[in-house]
């Protein structure tokens, strides 16, 4: 591989890091209460900490080796603690550590304001060893969930005569978003709602710090998509001339995808609620990344902005769901990504330039896509529900009600987000109508 | 003397202020306040779910003034925070005692 791509590489790994700290950690952390944004961030910052260091012991030997086990994971200990790894080899250890990371991350809009930290940071390196290391080997690393001889495709299709038709997820619609939002699900359901929920107002406190995180979220996804590439054999200028195309036509499926699922959202709600939101935009973006994952090396640009538009829609009308069914997915994990992974996942099966549908290809792809997802959502539930209860049964999974009505951010941080008296210590804040008394009348009545 | 109270929208605040300055108003105590009238607040939409949003922003001002400037002083934050709709604010006046000025230990009318 040439230095110039390996230099690219190093960049991308840098930007899914920049993903979760700090754009996940704003993201959520706006939509959080006052009391409990500390804690938010703190779910994702402590993901980093834990799954970047449980990745390097055991987590590459799992997902990548060749001491493969029923097609469902490697050798943990082939290349424990990286034993046998070295030089470039690092390179991918790296870019992939930082997927494992916020997929874990992710998790944690599901579980605000009410999981111990605690029981957080024994669930997040349990989860990924159950769930994600083994998926990640299903897809990425030759497993049953990739194209080889006797995986999911290979047994539906041997029989049929036709050609072998692989699994396509290019950056991680099944092993991310599926796995995180499934996740979501049950770990959801297994801690309960949180107290007043549907019935008091439980708004996001700061939603300009939300467009923030969305912002350098999709940013960041530019390390994730773009990064994604595989030179297989080629090397020098082959390998750069392949990159190039395929780097610039996945650059730009990201883009426009996430365009259109940002109006594709905004256009639900003003068609709904009367007005178009800014947390409206900042979930489009979102679901629209999630979405295009999977699916942006198989599609073509107007594919893309067709995808991104129905997973803007579909995910703006799915977040209503946990209301409707009484799970309290409180930043809506399942809703945007569970929803628009799926979207995705399965919409290369119309939309694949190559094999899709609507492009000629008959139904083997889109056959292959629904159950490879369906197989991810099963594999992520059983996972996610033995790790849950078991660190259920070891140390509980949520704080005292007093502590959930007080603010989880004091209760297991002892810290508060915010000084609101103004009258503490000599650097008081003066209150902010003052300030604005200098400003033009226009500015005050903005 | 009298302590009226004025409970009044966020964005009237500096027309207010400007209209009592020229009348002679020479202080005030403002403060941000949160509360709700007739209307019961609002309601927000967040990713498709209504919230009703019981406390509505807005500001208070405490003015002392002297018993003969009481009409006029409510009649000036009447006349300039209106606007015609729901959550305009309502002003209301209590008799004060005594008023000293801690600087100078003045009294009453002479510490306003």
């Amino acid at each position: 591989m040439d230095y110039g791509l390996q230099a690219w590489m190093l960049m991308s790994a840098s930007l899914v890091l920049l993903m979760t700290t700090p754009g996940l950690a704003l993201f959520y952390g706006g939509m959080s209460r006052s009391k409990s944004v500390l804690n938010m961030m703190m779910m994702s910052f402590s993901a980093v900490g834990v799954i970047g260091i449980v990745y390097v012991l055991w987590g590459w030997s799992m997902s990548y080796g060749s001491e493969d086990v029923a097609l469902l994971f490697n050798n943990p200990f082939e290349t424990f603690g990286l034993n046998g790894v070295e030089g470039a080899g690092y390179l991918s250890v790296g870019f992939q550590l930082t997927f494992a990371v916020i997929t874990a991350a992710l998790i944690s809009g599901a579980v605000a304001d009410r999981l111990k930290f605690s029981a957080w940071l024994l669930f997040i390196p349990l989860w990924v060893t159950l769930s994600y290391f083994p998926l990640a080997h299903m897809v990425w690393g030759g497993g049953f969930l990739s194209g080889v001889q006797n995986g999911l495709a290979d047994l539906v299709f041997s029989g049929d005569g036709g050609a072998a038709v692989a699994p396509i997820d290019y950056a991680g619609g099944t092993v991310v978003h599926i796995n995180a939002g499934v996740a979501g699900l049950v770990l959801a359901i297994l801690l309960g709602r949180r107290l007043g929920f549907g019935k008091e107002p439980i708004r996001p406190h700061s939603l300009p710090l939300t467009m923030i995180g969305a912002g350098l979220l999709w940013f960041g996804w530019f390390g994730f998509n773009v990064g994604s590439w595989v030179p297989g054999d080629l090397t020098g200028d082959e390998a750069g001339a392949y990159w190039l195309a395929e780097s610039s036509l996945v650059w730009l499926n990201t883009t426009v995808a996430t365009c259109a699922a940002m109006m594709g959202w905004l256009l639900v709600e003003k068609i709904r609620d009367g007005k178009a939101t800014s947390l409206g935009a900042a979930s489009g973006v979102v679901a629209g990344l999630v979405a295009i994952t999977p699916a942006c090396g198989a599609l073509s640009p107007v594919g893309s902005i067709i995808l991104g538009a129905v997973a803007g829609a579909v995910c703006a009308l799915a977040v209503g769901l946990k209301y409707k069914l009484g799970y309290d997915d409180s930043l809506d994990v399942v809703g945007v990504h569970l929803v628009g992974g799926l979207v995705g996942t399965v919409g290369i099966g119309f939309l694949a330039v190559s094999g899709g549908l609507f492009y000629g290809g008959g139904i083997r792809q889109l056959v292959v896509q629904v159950l490879v997802a369906l197989f991810a959502v099963l594999w992520s539930a059983v996972a996610t529900l033995v790790v849950g209860l078991a660190v259920k049964a070891i140390l509980g999974l949520r704080v005292a009600e007093e502590d959930e009505v007080e603010g989880i951010d004091f209760a297991d941080h002892g810290e508060s987000a915010y000084d609101m008296s103004g009258t503490t210590g000599s650097t008081s804040r003066r209150p902010s109508v003052l300030t604005e008394s200098t400003a033009t009348k226009e500015g005050a009545n903005a | 003397m009298k302590l009226v109270t004025a409970v009044i929208k966020p964005h009237k605040w500096e027309d207010v202020r400007e209209a009592l300055e020229t009348f002679g108003v020479a202080g005030m105590t403002v403060s941000e306040v949160s509360g709700y009238g007739r209307q019961k607040g609002h309601t927000e939409v967040y990713r498709g779910a209504e919230y009703d949003i019981a406390l509505v922003p807005k500001i208070r001002l405490e003015i002392v003034v002297e018993d003969a400037d009481t009409d006029d002083v409510v009649e000036i934050i009447v006349k300039t925070a209106q606007t015609g709709r729901i959550g305009d604010g309502k002003v209301w006046v209590q008799p004060v005692d005594s008023v000293v000025r801690v600087r100078t230990g003045d009294r009453d009318e002479a510490a306003l």
